[in-house]
């Protein structure tokens, strides 16, 4: 066990100031157990989100040293000994209190997105799909919903284009969608001229910072934004709209 | 006085509370029968317990082995369960499982396939033939979402982060609301529907060693036993087998049983594979016995029995504790879990990937090389809230329960995999009873004030208060208690010390503080859920000081093995007229003959029967 300072920051909308808190550390702790523990013993009211503390829910979201992490996750070994942890919460959405902050606008653009609709089931009653169709879907159903690369996304945090660009997470739960073998719904319109694919311009921030290592920019966005080109902006294609109709 | 009238007022025909897994299929359901249906969550929609839930959902699909069917199923619950379970519960779980995890499907889950397209099954402990519905290792989070989505685009109202303080009764007895505040704000909320459907999941926060979460408070047993309903079978906790024991903070974290499905095996610290030598009689004709056949088992061979490290959860957490007991446990006190050795890297990274992650980042053991160090951790309550195994509804007029937090299906053991199909099938019957509920019982039940009141004073003297007890390090001791008195082995002696316990601390809780604002305070919140915790490990306790035998989540070192006359009977207790507990007794009453020939059946006599 060992002392370890740690810096979380305590505030609400109209403003707030880090807090110092030294806490006993032990072996193998990550950073949501320091702030379990400065909340037990120093700051019984502290807010913060957490449930399954083990990297699957993605409730723990937070910066840590200035890095969107999941609390839970990240192992205070991974610091110096004497180095000061900084806590404080995702900086793109409202703040609550402390380290909770409103993300209702993320459960919005999931609202906004056309639902799975699949194809009629085989003969037998079942349908049938195979591993190396799945796989690609998999993929994304891995995401915990943990906002992180919403947080990160600069779209979203610098240029605030929130009314204009659903952001990371829901670009690959679109993709998730178009890539499903079941699913029967065109979603490249909506994902071009509703969803804001163009404002994405594949910094892969968003990758970099996913706690389940899923590659959103370039097994998501990248495919995504290639249907929407080849849709649209193919010479053949476009002369072949320009000539027959359709979208 | 306190204006109820004043306070904001939620109406819908049918509120669940809880949205995990049964919760929101409950809601689904509902709004399927088309019913104004609201959820009311604790935390954000999506990160209920559910989510941890990693090895898949039971259900006799026979994608992977075509002698599997709805009786095998059954009868393996009913023999996991120790022939406690309610007969008519199993029955409808075993047949109706297929249709909910196919129905899953065609809302969008994307399930792990076999070679010809189909959902792959895997084995788990207990199950005759492969038959968990999987998605990798997060088969739990693919529930959710997909539950979640269906949910987003069928009218459900969600009420994220508020959390339900107390039911209301209307003068006939019939349920008529409820309170509850939102966890941003401190603000009460009153909501008023004609049937309210409890899927609050269990409440292992009162165990030191567990798998649960902070939401895990038993708040659904705890709210139902003061409204009247009864709470059955609560001496029966399952302790799962392999949580992670090192480093300490991460101590209980779930390992999936999937591990083991897919060949991992356990081992002591002599690097014997200890498992052969605990299989229980009634089990040994249907496992294998040597090392040899085991292997042989996991090559595929449809002739070779099951090896041992695939009995039920209870049996293979006790073989655990033995081992260490006898001085062969691992360095920090479990077993070895060997995955690394019997699979090839790529594989056990397909299949079992949050597993390879959670080591590697927590642990620093890479599985795919390293065996995990594990050992038992409070995972689930068999018991619950009693329920009409047909209606889900309680002793109480208008309440439903569902998953988790009703008892039943489980019996004194429950099955890996029964888990997340129990809340699919269940969770939709509810969805079913209330909707009959409401048509026979039409109109918006009356509320009543002063139990309003009641319930908001006593929310806001934990504020008010001058100063009092810290309410986390209340909890922390109520681990400890029942961590030492009511664990996995459990005494006369122990268990009458743990109850004594338990009510000290119960008494000090009574002057509990919270400081700061109503505002996101979680202190307030923890000292809140502690109330509902009190009561629900009370039965626990309460329910296994009376239960004199051993058998599947429960056992007695003073009274070891099976005893014939328990096994005529379920423990049910509820709330005396003075504000005890009452433990009593329930006789279950004659086996249904249909079927009892069919749990007691040989499996010649039962495969490829799908009538």
């Amino acid at each position: 066990m060992a002392n370890r300072t740690i810096r979380i920051w305590r505030g609400d909308q109209s403003g707030g100031q880090f807090e110092e808190y030294t806490v006993d550390v032990g072996e193998g702790m990550v950073v949501l157990d320091v702030i379990h523990l400065a909340q037990m013993h120093h700051a019984n009211d502290m807010a913060v989100r957490w449930n399954c503390k083990a990297g699957k829910c993605g409730s723990c979201s937070m910066e840590i040293n200035g890095k969107p992490k999941l609390g839970c996750m990240t192992r205070m070994g991974d610091y110096e000994a004497d180095e000061i942890i900084t806590v404080q919460p995702m900086k793109s959405f409202p703040v609550i209190r402390d380290l909770v902050t409103d993300v209702s606008w993320n459960y919005r653009q999931n609202e906004r997105i056309t639902p799975f609709t699949p194809r009629p089931r085989d003969a037998d009653g079942n349908w049938r799909m195979y591993t190396e169709d799945v796989e690609r879907t998999q993929e994304f159903r891995k995401c915990i919903e943990c906002f992180l690369c919403q947080n990160t996304c600069h779209v979203l945090r610098d240029h605030d284009k929130r009314d204009q660009f659903v952001g990371p997470r829901f670009m690959i739960r679109i993709a998730q969608l178009d890539m499903h073998p079941l699913d029967t719904v065109d979603r490249i319109p909506a994902t071009k001229e509703e969803y804001g694919a163009g404002y994405c311009n594949i910094t892969r921030c968003c990758t970099e910072v996913c706690p389940e290592h899923i590659n959103i920019t370039d097994n998501g966005i990248i495919p995504m934004k290639e249907r929407i080109v080849s849709r649209y902006y193919d010479p053949i294609t476009m002369l072949a709209r320009k000539l027959f109709g359709g979208k | 006085m306190l204006d109820v009238n004043e306070i904001q007022t939620i109406t819908h025909d049918v509120i669940v509370v809880g949205a995990g897994g049964a919760g929101l299929r409950a809601a689904v359901e509902c709004s399927r029968q088309g019913l104004d249906i609201g959820v009311v969550c604790k935390s954000l929609l999506g990160k209920a317990h559910t989510v941890m839930a990693e090895g898949g959902a039971a259900a006799a699909l026979g994608n992977v082995d075509s002698r599997d069917n709805w009786k095998i199923h059954f009868r393996d619950t009913m023999r996991g369960g120790k022939f406690l379970n309610q007969w008519r519960m199993a029955e409808l779980h075993a047949k109706q499982s297929p249709d909910r995890i196919r129905e899953l499907e065609e809302w969008g889950a994307v399930f792990d396939r076999t070679k010809d397209g189909l959902i792959a099954q895997r084995n788990f402990g207990g199950h005759r033939y492969p038959r968990l519905a999987h998605t990798g290792d997060r088969t739990g989070l693919e529930l959710i979402r997909t539950l979640q989505d269906k949910g987003v685009h069928s009218g459900i109202s969600v009420h994220q982060e508020c959390t339900v303080l107390d039911l209301l009764k209307d003068e006939n007895g019939r349920i008529s609301g409820m309170v509850g505040y939102w966890r941003e704000t401190g603000r009460f909320v009153l909501y008023r529907a004609k049937a309210i459907i409890f899927a609050t999941g269990g409440g292992g926060k009162g165990w030191r060693i567990t798998s649960n979460s902070w939401e895990y408070t038993g708040d659904g047993q705890a709210m139902a036993y003061r409204a009247g309903a009864e709470l059955m079978d609560m001496e029966f906790c399952q302790f799962h087998p392999t949580g992670m024991v090192w480093p300490p903070s991460v101590r209980g974290i779930l390992v999936t049983e999937g591990v083991r499905g897919e060949g991992g095996i356990l081992t002591n610290s002599e690097g014997d594979r200890f498992m052969f030598k605990y299989t229980p009689e009634k089990f040994q004709s249907e496992t294998a016995d040597t090392v040899e056949e085991a292997n042989r088992w996991l090559a595929g061979d449809k002739n070779a029995r099951r090896p041992p490290e695939l009995l039920t959860r209870d049996v293979v957490a006790r073989s655990i504790v033995q081992e260490v007991k006898a001085g062969r446990g691992s360095p920090h006190g479990g077993a070895f879990l060997d995955i690394g050795s019997r699979r090839p890297a790529d594989y056990i990274k397909k299949k079992l990937p949050s597993m390879y992650h959670q080591f590697k980042e927590l642990a620093e053991v890479d599985i795919t090389k390293d065996p995990m160090e594990v050992g038992p951790t409070f995972h689930y309550m068999m018991g619950g809230i009693r329920v009409d195994a047909d209606t889900q509804m309680t002793r109480v007029d208008g309440l439903f329960a569902c998953g988790e937090c009703a008892a039943g299906l489980h019996g004194a053991n429950r099955l890996g995999g029964n888990s997340l199909s129990d809340l699919l099938v269940f969770g939709r019957l509810a969805g079913v009873g209330a909707k009959e509920f409401i048509d026979a019982n039409e109109g918006l039940p009356e509320i009543n004030h002063d139990q309003v009141r009641g319930i908001i004073r006593s929310a806001t003297d934990i504020l008010n208060r001058e100063e009092g007890e810290n309410p986390y390090l209340i909890h922390e001791a109520l681990r400890d208690v029942n961590q030492d008195f009511v664990g996995i082995y459990r005494t006369k002696e122990g268990l009458t010390e743990g109850i004594a316990k338990q009510a000290e601390l119960k008494e000090k809780a009574k002057t509990v503080k919270a400081y700061g604002t109503s505002q996101y305070n979680a202190g307030w919140h923890e000292a809140l859920d502690l109330g509902n915790l009190f009561i629900t490990c009370e039965a626990i306790a309460r329910a296994a000081l009376l239960r004199e035998e051993s058998r599947g989540g429960h056992s007695r070192v003073d009274f070891e093995g099976e005893r014939e006359e328990w096994g005529l009977v379920n423990i049910v207790c509820r709330m005396g007229d003075d504000g005890n507990m009452i433990v009593e007794k329930l006789e279950r009453g004659e086996d249904p003959e249909h079927l009892a020939k069919v749990a007691h059946a040989t499996l010649e006599e039962l495969e490829g029967s799908n009538g």
